[in-house]
């Protein structure tokens, strides 16, 4: 068995979903000889250590119920400088201005040559090259698939699966909040507006939703697409963007008499990166519906591969980080 | 454009090298090239189809360079618009005069607007369409696409384009 100890830096959705898939995976875990022992905690105000390893149980209902993960006052960051421990998952909100703490964090960690992984895209849309350069000189493993498509593998299906394949084009829909709205403005005939509110009120739409509707997260995505499988060095603002605040249910008709449905599609080529809805064939394998996410990748040996998946999620995004996790110490 | 043309050769050799030559020339792309051996006409000559890509600019020098090589047409086919295509405008389309915007593809002698559904809801609300637009090829289409994009642009008009491996430009 080989033991591998850990800090949760950022305990929201995403941060207690990794403890639970953690707790939830134990025997499968120890079938494979891997012991992720949590040593560390922390959200934004307080933190909970234990070298022995944290009890994750007892983690989780004191965050839902007193809000805080321990009465520790140690920030991710001291954490990640002065814990003993060999990887770090960061899962604090994004941020695609400053980085947020996310990206000091991530540096922080390489400097000590501890491995990271990671669902935040804010340090990764914008600053990429440095931060894999860093992660490099440390000798440090860096993955970040949950940033891409959530549940939804891309990234490591790219590089791992589809290995000596030239990817020449990928095609998606990398934002569920907007394939929701669209998928519910055909189905009632009903305005934007509308629909954002049924969103928001189901919890699938933030309340200010500009960062999902006007297609920045789609573009923040597709950056780590672009920098990750086509080797560019884009930042966010290489990228064109159009979001959905335009579109009408008329536009949705007209598109739907003539066969097609309207998504929020994200492309990435050699020539360009761009964000903007277009118009998919009823029967094409993008034209998912609800808050799905699909990408489809064109390659020289394989031509058209084609996943989708569920783009968010706790749990669903809680996976693709466990699966990068395993496939760093799994001999 | 796709050119399918019927002509007719002299039975001596090298009268088909002959009737080629000016496809290539003209950076004509052969396609099919049919004999009809069998099919003597009543003039002597066998009847041959060929077909080809070519630019319509370049027909005209095609056709007089096997006029002045003596070898007779019988038949000229041309397919003119090979693909179709739709894209859907939201904006202030009438108001930002849709005549313009349609003359605009037309004019270009490659695309056609050949088709528009145009949906008011509501004055001073943005309208939406669907327009269908033909084009000799693919790369046509999308050029043809492209310049819609300009114009609209211009006119605040957003444009929904069919998604990249619909448009086969992958
Ligand atoms: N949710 C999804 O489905 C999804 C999918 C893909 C990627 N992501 C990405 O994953 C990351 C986490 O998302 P989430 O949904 O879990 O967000 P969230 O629910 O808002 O959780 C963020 C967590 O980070 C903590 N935090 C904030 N600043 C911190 C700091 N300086 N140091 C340590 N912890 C800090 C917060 O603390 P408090 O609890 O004290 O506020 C909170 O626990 C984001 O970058 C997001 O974009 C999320």
């Amino acid at each position: 068995m080989k033991t591998i100890r850990l800090s949760i830096i950022g305990f929201g959705a995403v941060g207690q979903g990794v403890a639970k898939v953690i707790l939830d995976k134990q025997v499968y875990l120890e079938k494979i000889g891997i012991d992720f022992k949590v040593v560390a905690i922390a959200d934004s105000r307080t933190a909970v250590i234990d070298e022995d390893g944290v009890d994750l149980a007892a983690v989780i209902s004191r965050k839902k119920t007193e809000g805080t993960v321990g009465s520790e006052k140690l920030t991710g960051l001291e954490i990640i400088e002065t814990i003993d421990h060999e990887l770090v998952v960061e899962t604090t909100p994004t941020n695609i201005v400053t980085g947020g703490a996310g990206l000091g964090n991530m540096f922080m960690a390489f400097k000590h040559g501890r491995d990271l992984v990671t669902s935040n895209k804010g340090p990764l849309a914008m600053k990429y090259g440095e931060l894999i350069a860093a992660a490099e000189a440390s000798g440090s493993k860096f993955l970040f698939e949950a940033t891409v498509g959530g549940a939804m593998p891309v990234l490591n299906l790219a590089r791992d699966v589809l290995a000596g394949n030239k990817i020449t084009n990928v095609e998606g829909i990398f934002n569920g909040t907007c394939n929701y709205i669209l998928t519910r403005m055909m189905e009632e005939h009903a305005p934007y507006e509308q629909m954002l509110a049924e969103a928001q009120e189901l919890g699938y739409a933030e309340t200010d939703p500009t960062y999902d509707v006007e297609g920045i997260d789609t573009a923040c995505k597709l950056v780590i697409l672009a920098n990750c499988v086509f080797g560019m060095n884009a930042t966010h603002e290489d990228v064109t963007v159009t979001g959905i605040t335009k579109i009408t249910p008329e536009a949705l008709m007209l598109a739907q008499n003539d066969g097609y449905v309207i998504k929020l599609i994200g492309e990435v080529n050699d020539s360009r990166i761009n964000v903007a809805p277009k118009l998919v064939p009823i029967d094409h394998p993008l034209a998912v519906g609800g808050s799905l996410n699909v990408a489809s990748m064109q390659t020289d040996l394989s031509g058209p591969i084609t996943v989708t998946g569920r783009g968010a999620g706790s749990i669903e995004t809680a996976s693709a980080i466990l699966s990068d996790m395993i496939s760093i110490y799994r001999d | 454009m796709r050119v399918s043309m019927d002509i007719e050769l002299k039975d001596i050799p090298g009268q088909l090298l002959l009737a080629l030559r000016p496809v290539s020339e003209f950076k004509g792309n052969l396609i099919s090239v049919v004999h009809h051996h069998e099919k003597r006409t009543p003039r002597g000559t066998i009847p041959v189809n060929v077909v080809f890509e070519t630019k319509p600019d370049n027909l005209n020098s095609i056709i007089s360079s096997l006029e002045d090589s003596d070898i007779g047409i019988a038949r000229i086919d041309e397919k003119r618009y090979f693909e179709h295509g739709a894209v859907i405008l939201i904006g202030h389309i009438v108001h930002t005069d849709i005549q313009d915007t349609i003359d605009t593809i037309d004019n270009t002698g490659y695309a056609e607007v050949v088709d528009l559904n145009l949906s008011m809801p509501k004055i001073k609300k943005p309208s939406s369409a669907s327009l269908k637009i033909d084009a000799v090829s693919k790369e046509h289409l999308a050029s043809a696409i492209e310049l819609l994009k300009e114009i609209a642009k211009k006119k605040d008009l957003l444009v929904i384009e069919p998604i990249k491996s619909e448009l086969g430009a992958v």
